[in-house]
């Protein structure tokens, strides 16, 4: 469980973040929404350590993140970033291998080589992983970057924003992979999303951001409403259940 | 780490010992007075030549051009810039600069400590540079190395300025042309510890091959990211005075060398910088024994060959790179 208190987070005297009371429960997925500058990725990367805390309190389990050692972090909790720059050439197998880093501290033993081996194949990365990070699409280089995080064995795992570059087919098969490590190797899941068909259709829990301010959070069967939606993105959002049983929501 | 998953790297490393091991033969026996292989054994003059001068001479080559290619491909990795070394960063300006004042203000100290005050110069250097390119839009790598080439002629303009002002032009000279025609045994020595440092920075190489995935994914695998950072500054502003201290600046082998490496084998450090530090090694060699048959019996310096040298190759990786993006 990862409880958020009172958290407030300026950058260059601006308010990004302001007096988030947030309790994110062990199990599931859940999503951070909202329109752009709402603080989601701020938010994650106060979780994840990235920025130090400036107001505020988070505790992972009951104890307060800020006193944990990060070589014990790196154990519970890891993080796939937003791109940024350009990628060091590492072969795709070298990279998901520095996944075990925490637990191997540079000595894999041959339980570390089969998760290595399993997390490839789990991630549909076979074929691709003897190739350079700089050899393959930017949607192959996300997928690489989570199967490293995955490899990294955590409760929790935290993304964001990692469909940036993804088509429709490779999003859907990181949804459905995410939900099912939710599901089956019980994993805590926050993500950030963009687009709020994944997000309603993958997550359990959706928690909405609008200026630096919690706006809504709950599970998606009560929170995804055309009403609470719309007023989140202030954007008029419809919604309309298919002839097969599914949510679509309408926003352009 | 994952080094160990892979055996592809051996025939890379075959290759090197190779190259090594011939080029060391050559800068052995190519020289202006005669020394073959048969008179090591009867020749005592022969083999007292070989002790003095022409082993010593090998060995602060080997040393210079191996520490130097490390350092560089850790300055690339840190900054996360194909095209910094410390040459293009105010990094060898910067230890200049702490050399002259060293050598004004205090020119009765040994070499070791007008050495390490050099080395804290080039520090200061290196984080001023840090300092500017934090500024810098990550996304347009050119940027960095075209302001670190400014700030390092800044910094190189002051060094010339005082050095006009004091008359310390001939000094200044000595430092900015890397040569090795002065390498006796007795005066190369301190370079053993740059050979040192590059060993160090083997061992760290997971960390290092780490700390250039970004910060983020380097807490976020809970990598002590400042420890390391500072671990490989240290170490790159060390090995630049020391080479600098001895036997004076060699340009671009940071920056050629890593950039050929990582074409062949990527940056995985733990596989490829002992490929790094031989190639660098290699590279010296070569130049080295190029300046010394050019003009026969007279001498080039190492660092005007390799300066032509590696700048073209510079601008063959310049132009190639828009090619492939």
């Amino acid at each position: 469980m990862i409880e958020i208190e009172n958290l407030s987070h300026q950058i260059g005297g601006k308010p990004i973040l302001s007096g988030i009371d947030l309790t994110l429960p062990t199990g599931g997925v859940t999503a951070l929404i909202g329109p752009n500058g709402a603080g989601k990725s701020t938010l994650l990367k106060l979780i994840s350590r990235h920025l130090s805390l400036q107001s505020g309190a988070v505790a992972l389990d009951g104890v307060s993140l800020a006193s944990i050692p990060a070589d014990q972090l790196a154990l519970k909790l890891a993080t796939v970033s937003q791109e940024v720059g350009v990628a060091s050439r590492l072969r795709i197998k070298d990279l998901v291998a520095f996944g075990r880093w925490p637990h191997t501290k540079g000595r894999p033993d041959k339980a570390d080589h089969y998760v290595v081996d399993r997390t490839l194949q789990k991630f549909g990365l076979v074929d691709l992983q003897n190739r350079f990070l700089d050899e393959v699409s930017g949607g192959q280089r996300q997928r690489a970057f989570v199967a490293m995080a995955y490899a990294q064995d955590t409760d929790w795992l935290l993304l964001d924003e990692p469909l940036n570059n993804l088509d429709l087919v490779h999003a859907r098969a990181l949804m459905a992979e995410l939900k099912r490590m939710a599901l089956e190797d019980e994993k805590s899941i926050v993500i950030v999303l963009h687009d709020l068909n994944y997000a309603v259709a993958w997550a359990d829990r959706i928690v909405g951001l609008r200026g630096g301010q919690l706006e809504m959070s709950g599970k998606v069967k009560t929170v995804a409403t055309s009403e609470i939606l719309s007023a989140l993105y202030e954007t008029k959002i419809e919604v309309e259940d298919t002839a097969s049983g599914r949510r679509v929501w309408y926003y352009s | 780490m994952p080094g160990s998953l892979v055996a592809r790297p051996k025939r890379f490393y075959l290759w090197t010992v190779l190259l090594l091991l011939t080029l060391s033969g050559v800068s052995i026996f190519v020289g202006v007075g005669t020394l073959v292989f048969s008179g090591l054994f009867t020749n005592p003059e022969a083999l007292s030549l070989l002790l003095i001068s022409r082993l010593p001479r090998t060995l602060a080559i080997i040393l210079t051009g191996a520490s130097l290619a490390v350092s560089g491909v850790i300055m690339q990795l840190l900054v996360r810039n194909r095209f910094v070394e410390p040459s293009t960063t105010g990094t060898s300006e910067a230890a200049m600069l702490g050399l002259l004042a060293v050598t004004l203000l205090a020119p009765q100290w040994s070499i070791f400590s007008k050495m390490l005050v050099a080395s804290g110069a080039s520090l200061l250097g290196i984080f001023g540079f840090l300092m500017l390119i934090r500024r810098l839009p990550p996304e347009q790598p050119l940027i960095i190395p075209l302001v670190g080439l400014i700030y390092a002629g800044i910094l190189g303009a002051a060094a010339t300025f005082v050095a006009y002002q004091t008359d310390l032009i001939q000094y200044l000279w000595i430092w900015i042309t890397g040569e090795f025609s002065g390498v006796l045994a007795g005066r190369y020595e301190l370079l053993w510890l740059a050979g040192a440092l590059a060993l160090l920075a083997y061992v760290a190489a997971d960390q290092f091959t780490v700390a250039g995935l970004g910060r983020e994914a380097s807490l976020s695998l809970g990598l002590n990211y400042t420890q390391v950072l500072t671990l490989g500054v240290v170490t790159v502003a060390l090995v630049a005075s020391l080479v600098i201290v001895t036997v004076g600046m060699l340009p671009f082998i940071g920056l050629v060398v890593p950039n050929i490496v990582s074409r062949l084998m990527g940056d995985n450090l733990r596989e490829s910088l002992p490929v790094v530090a031989g190639l660098g090694a290699g590279f010296v060699l070569v130049s080295d024994i190029i300046g010394r048959l050019v003009r026969y019996p007279y001498e080039i310096p190492a660092s005007t060959v390799f300066g032509i040298v590696g700048a073209a190759i510079f601008l063959w990786m310049l132009l190639g790179r828009r090619s492939h993006a």
